[in-house]
């Protein structure tokens, strides 16, 4: 494989951390000051796509900032893999900030300078992770990431954002110090390397049990997959902004997390390795335990978001599980489902979002009726919600498909029916959702007949994720070429 | 035109002589002292920086005294290892002595000169430490230092100078023992220069006296560190002492001690000795794990800041004991970088206690209240500070505790991984803590005054541009680790390791 050195990546991961200077100091004048975050968004995304074609081409490219400790570099690589996950995040960011505007406005949130620049700083972390060439360069952005989103989670500052600030952190930070970084030095005590690639670098150099325990280590560190029983700082995440939980803890915080853990599988072990070893059974049933919970739990939760999250806990162990079958198109599958989760549960994020700028309401209770008062909010919420529950017409059928295929080309039959069974419970907790906010009499409905939706700024960014949800049932290639490639 | 051979001298007689030109000039205008105290301080550090410099370019300095030859005149010693750490006494006097003028002013209003004077006193003391070559100078050394910082600490209020006279004692019993222990080899080898002893004992290994003798000396060393549980003098001294003493004296004096056992360990002896025919290190590394685990605990049950820090202090010391005694490369290599490290982030710590209390007039949490409102360039070195503390990359404290937790890994005394790792979770907590008092509003307060009430209160810039220094400096540090191992620290791993 042809390998390019190039800056741009490094660009890429800085762009948006530098946009934090014009950001603060522009405090005084709102839309110059949102003005810097799209502007910013614009050039990360523009830098992200420029390197595309050549990934598609089969190309790699590379480039080291300089070693932090003799041997080991501050070192960028985009990979189809990296590129795809990075792809998603920079988009979505765009249209995120759209909403964040409408939202923030429309609730006219304080601290607003705060909220904006310390996203840019989470989406220079996030991108910092995708493009990461090695474990150290990982865990710096994972952890810088880790900081970044706690002014984001305690936004309002109050009572109930201080609880869940203290859980997040001990979460998050609190397993990354506890079982990465041993894990981490472990690694490179065995290896002297801790470089992804291909084959990995711990073939040979431990027993069976040594590597197996590294690897539980590795899995529940990366607690931002919420992996169970690592899961419940994200249920209490949901205390932050909408918007917040909408690209952080659906995309770019939680993948974050997943992605550590696809790159700890292919890049740390190899596919070959977890083959021997029978390691990717191990990881596919933590997984499968976690998507069955996770789906059950979220029947329970009256609160939108807190469904979503639960939910959003589940769709995170189908990638891991996806992976961790270790046959192609289930691999294909699980990598591929980080973009169509993406897009679909980022359009539920929103119209939750909608509805409480709206209406106020978060309880689902609450929303019986509510689509004739905003019809354009429920139907982008009902193509999100058929995303994720992975049905046509929308990407989320896509990847599961994939994975569905991917169990049995590994012959896993267990594990086709928790997918099955899970996107069952998926179709049971989201489409009374829908249907309850339609079909009501109008004697049950608990809002007036006249439609009101919320502000512009909230409405489009929901219609555009929800339009992209359905295209990438048509041209599912651009996530899925990369897939392959990765996989190749 | 000087020399390069003459400027390792400078750097201690320059503060030594200004001691004394401090102490007259504050007959007559006490406003010059502070300045004075500035210009010294900063030509010990070009010195410094330039010597640091002349060894990493032409290998070590060996400086005569006089120009007497050792081992009958006092040599000055210069490699790689003691010229880092010269460079971080004199770097933390000069920032400090710039820190210091607003603080002196609100704290010691009518001790201004005598203050500086004693400053000036440790700082020699501290550098004299540092250079020298000679094992009973030191001892000379040992005790100028204690009895200024006695002085330093017993000038603030209420309970400051009870707890400067437990650090005296303490201090002397300390310096007895390594006297003692010094006595021993002099007795047994008729010198007392350390490269002349470390050619002279190793004939010696085996013996029962020089056994009893290094014994002697590393618990002199210990209880003038701290090292648990020989830490009790050092808590209330550092709590109580005036906010810029603790600026000067928190960050060095237990650095400044891991160096001399460092010294003594492998230039008066010899790793082979120190592993071999000593062999309690794996004991050593234990105590250490108690001493990480202890101070952790003893700090989480604080309810003020810089108490808190104080403990830490005690916790960061078993961290540098610790790595020294894993006996191998990377364990000495994370020490001698923790040195560098904890120095810095303990120094940045102190600054911010000192602006807190020059705002609060106050250490403790309750003084804390929004804090990230009125101070936010304060608190944003605070943060840095507390995530060096913790171990984030890219802070300087990551990659201390990298190699720290390598050397375990290398050594298998997983117990020092553990501790190391528990630590940091403990760093999390405290920090963290503190940082939810200063970022969210008083629950308690039923006004209700929820968010953007207070108004912006940075402290003077003569204590805050230090402090942003120092901040960023803990951040330069961590990313130029590579280079920071690469030209100095890789060459203080003593030979045979």
């Amino acid at each position: 494989m042809e390998t390019i050195i190039s800056i741009r990546p490094f660009l890429a991961v800085l762009v948006s951390l530098f946009a934090v200077i014009p950001i603060v100091l522009s405090k005084r004048h709102p839309n110059v000051r949102e003005a810097w975050t799209f502007g910013a968004g614009a050039i990360k995304f523009l830098l992200i796509a420029s390197m595309l074609p050549l990934i598609l081409n089969g190309k790699i490219i590379e480039y080291t900032v300089f070693e932090v400790i003799p041997g080991i570099a501050i070192k960028f690589k985009v990979d189809p893999l990296g590129m795809l996950f990075a792809l998603v995040a920079s988009s979505l960011w765009i249209i995120t900030s759209a909403y964040s505007v409408g939202y923030m406005r429309g609730l006219k949130e304080h601290s607003q300078t705060r909220y904006f620049s310390f996203f840019a700083v989470a989406l220079s972390a996030t991108i910092g992770v995708a493009f990461a060439a090695n474990l150290l360069t990982l865990y710096l952005f994972y952890e810088m990431l880790s900081l970044a989103t706690y002014p984001l989670v305690t936004h309002h500052q109050d009572r109930e954002a201080r609880s869940s600030g203290r859980k997040y952190l001990t979460f998050i930070l609190g397993t990354s110090i506890a079982f990465i970084l041993p894990a981490m030095l472990i690694s490179y005590h065995l290896s002297g390397t801790l470089e992804f690639s291909k084959h990995g670098f711990l073939v040979g150099t431990a027993s069976k049990g040594v590597l197996t325990v590294l690897l539980l280590l590795f899995i529940f560190g990366f607690a931002k997959a919420a992996i169970m029983p690592f899961h419940s700082w994200l249920p209490a995440a949901m205390v932050a902004p909408t918007p917040v939980s909408a690209l952080l803890h659906a995309v770019a915080v939680v993948k974050v997390g997943v992605f550590s853990i696809l790159r700890i599988l292919t890049g740390v072990y190899g596919i070959d390795l977890l083959k021997s070893l029978n390691l990717g059974t191990l990881v596919s049933y933590i997984a499968a335990f976690t998507i069955l919970t996770a789906s059950l739990i979220a029947l329970s939760q009256d609160g939108l978001k807190r469904r979503l999250a639960f939910s959003t806990i589940s769709q995170l162990s189908y990638i891991v599980l996806g992976v961790a079958l270790l046959s192609p198109k289930g691999m294909i599958g699980g990598m591929t489902h980080i973009g169509m989760h993406a897009f679909g549960k980022i359009t539920l994020f929103f119209g939750a979002g909608a509805i409480f700028v709206a209406t106020g309401k978060q309880k689902i209770s609450e929303m019986v009726g509510i689509g004739k008062r905003m019809p354009i909010t429920m139907s982008a919420f009902f193509i999100g919600a058929l995303s994720v529950i992975g049905l046509p017409p929308t990407g989320g059928f896509f990847s599961k498909w994939y994975l569905v295929l991917g169990t049995l080309q590994a012959k896993q039959v267990v594990m086709l029916v928790v997918l099955l069974t899970s996107s069952l419970l998926n179709a049971v907790y989201f489409l009374p959702v829908v249907y309850k906010a339609f079909f009501v009499s109008p004697e049950e409905s608990l809002f007036e007949e006249e439609a009101k939706e919320a502000p512009l700024w909230c409405v489009v960014p929901m219609v555009i994720t929800a339009i992209v949800s359905i295209a990438l049932f048509f041209y599912p290639d651009i996530f899925s070429k990369l897939a392959e490639l990765a996989i190749r | 035109m000087i020399s390069a051979a003459q400027i390792p001298i400078f750097i201690v007689i320059v503060p030594f002589l200004a001691a004394f030109l401090i102490s007259i000039a504050g007959l007559f205008k006490e406003k010059y002292c502070q300045p004075l105290s500035v210009l010294a301080m900063s030509v010990s550090l070009y010195a410094a920086v330039a010597t640091l410099i002349h060894v990493i370019n032409h290998g070590v300095i060996h400086y005569h005294l006089g120009g007497w030859p050792p081992p009958i005149g006092i040599e000055y010693v210069i490699d790689h290892l003691n010229a880092m750490v010269l460079v971080i006494v004199s770097f933390v006097g000069f920032i400090v002595s710039i820190y210091s003028k607003k603080s002196v002013e609100q704290e010691l209003p009518d001790k201004i000169p005598q203050f500086y004077t004693l400053y000036n006193l440790l700082v020699t003391g501290l550098l004299g430490i540092t250079i020298t070559g000679d094992a009973f100078n030191l001892y000379v050394l040992l005790e100028i230092t204690a009895l200024t910082t006695y002085a330093l600490i017993a000038v603030g209020r209420g309970r400051a100078a009870l707890s400067g006279f437990n650090y005296l004692i303490m201090g002397t019993i300390g310096a007895s023992f390594y006297l003692l222990g010094v006595g021993h080899l002099y007795i047994m080898t008729g010198s007392l220069n350390m490269a002349d002893l470390h050619q002279l004992l190793p004939s010696l290994y085996g013996s029962g006296a020089i056994f009893i003798a290094f014994l002697l000396i590393l618990i002199g060393v210990w209880l003038k560190m701290a090292f648990f549980p020989m830490h009790g003098w050092l808590p209330n001294a550092y709590t109580y002492a005036p906010s810029s003493t603790s600026c000067l004296v928190a960050p060095l004096m237990t650095k400044v001690s891991v160096y001399v056992m460092i010294r003594i360990m492998f230039s008066v002896f010899s790793p082979k000795f120190t592993f071999q025919e000593f062999s309690f290190h794996e004991i050593v590394v234990w105590l250490a794990v108690v001493a990480i685990v202890g101070g952790s605990l003893f700090a989480l049950t604080q309810k003020d800041f810089k108490k808190m820090l104080t403990y830490l202090i005690i916790a960061e010391v078993g961290y540098m004991v610790g790595g020294v005694w894993l006996a191998n490369h990377n364990g000495i290599m994370g020490a001698v970088l923790h040195i560098l490290n904890d120095s810095m982030m303990t120094l940045c710590m102190f600054l911010v206690v000192g602006i807190i209390v020059y705002k609060t007039k106050g250490h403790h949490f309750d003084n804390l209240g929004s804090l990230y409102k009125k101070m936010p360039f304060t608190m944003a070195a605070f943060t840095i500070g507390a995530l060096s503390m913790i171990g984030v990359p890219p802070t300087a404290g990551f990659f201390s505790k990298w190699y720290l937790i390598l050397g375990a890994i290398d050594a298998n005394q997983w117990e020092f991984l553990v501790a190391l790792i528990f630590s940091s979770l403990v760093n999390v907590v405290l920090f963290f803590r503190i940082i939810e008092f200063a970022y969210y509003p008083s629950f308690s307060n039923q006004h209700g005054d929820a968010h953007g009430s207070e108004k912006i209160d940075e402290a003077p810039a003569s204590m805050l541009v230090p402090l942003l220094i120092v901040a960023a400096g803990l951040l330069v540090i961590g990313v130029f680790t590579g280079k920071i191992v690469t030209y100095i620290i890789q060459y203080t791993i003593p030979n045979g390791l």
